[in-house]
């Protein structure tokens, strides 16, 4: 599978996908002009990933600010994970905050009690 | 009276209603079309303003958050004036500071065939504390799906959210199809 690498910018996160490496994570400012046009690619790549994924996931989120849009594609790619949990893969999100940070904080945790899968918080 | 639309009759309307106090500087107020380089660029500049006038890390979020979703909400939501021009997303914007707050106030025009559902929503949100906004958040950030538009409908709740305060706004009738909706959100400096 091809991996997918997005350098971020002021208004799309850094993401990193690669199953060969088991890397997983997105990190910066998300609040991008067309958000569906921005996440489709990576919403269809989870969605092939999840067909045949690795024994196990880690999924590191280390955004910094998002905006409601990407909120919701945000839950999209965390229900796509809690599916591969229920198929029996290995699944832990690491949802990093800074540690000044409550809002971001406290969106980790609402997220946590919408999907059931393993989440770890990490403040930095 | 000055038309509100405009600049002018913009001011005078935010005085009156005491949207922004009278003592308030306003430090950003902007006519025009509203697209995703100008909301970028205007809260960039906020940024390093606020950073300058060292403000808390928290504070300045806030007010970033509430900027992107007032600005993006008119770049995709806004109605045209000229029914000819429907591609065009005019709006005010206008930042002002008080010695315990930021009021993000905003101007745009919504055709009357939506107020309804507007301010449906609107005062819904204003009935709920905390908890309750949580709730409709959760709701609908589970039920709900990007529109055509680009948006999750979870505008204002979050800005209802982020800000702890009720929405103030109001509607002024401009023509027998339109009118323009004034929102004005408030970021609390002590927060």
């Amino acid at each position: 599978m091809d991996k997918i690498n997005i350098t971020g910018t002021d208004d799309v996160p850094s993401v990193i996908l690669d199953a060969s490496t088991g890397k997983f994570e997105m990190s910066g400012r998300s609040l991008p002009e067309d958000v569906s046009a921005f996440y489709k690619p990576i919403l269809d790549w989870m969605a092939e990933y999840a067909e045949n994924a690795n024994p196990k996931t880690v999924f590191d989120f280390k955004l910094t600010y998002f905006n409601t849009a990407s909120s919701k594609i945000i839950l999209d790619i965390l229900m796509q994970l809690e599916e591969m949990a229920n198929d029996g893969k290995e699944v832990l999100i690491k949802w990093h905050y800074p540690s000044d940070d409550e809002d971001m904080e406290e969106a980790g945790e609402e997220y946590s009690e919408i999907v059931d899968v393993p989440f770890e918080k990490v403040s930095y | 009276m000055n038309k509100i639309t405009t600049i002018r009759g913009f001011l005078d309307h935010i005085y009156n209603k005491n949207y922004a106090p009278i003592e308030s500087q306003i430090s950003l107020i902007y006519e025009g079309e509203i697209t995703h380089q100008i909301m970028k660029a205007f809260t960039s500049m906020t940024e390093t303003s606020l950073e300058k006038h060292e403000e808390s890390s928290s504070v300045s979020k806030r007010v970033f958050h509430v900027m992107v979703e007032c600005l993006q909400n008119i770049g995709k939501h806004a109605d045209a004036e000229d029914i000819r021009e429907p591609e065009i997303k005019r709006g005010i914007f206008l930042i002002c500071k008080s010695e315990d707050k930021y009021n993000v106030i905003t101007g745009n025009f919504i055709d009357h065939s939506k107020l309804d559902g507007l301010k449906k929503m609107l005062e819904n949100i204003n009935t709920l504390d905390k908890e309750g906004l949580k709730e409709l958040y959760k709701t609908q950030i589970k039920a709900g799906s990007i529109s055509d538009k680009g948006g999750a409908g979870l505008g204002f709740i979050d800005i209802a959210r982020k800000t702890g305060e009720k929405l103030q706004y109001d509607f002024i009738e401009v023509t027998e199809n339109t009118s323009f909706f004034v929102l004005k959100s408030t970021v609390s400096r002590n927060s």
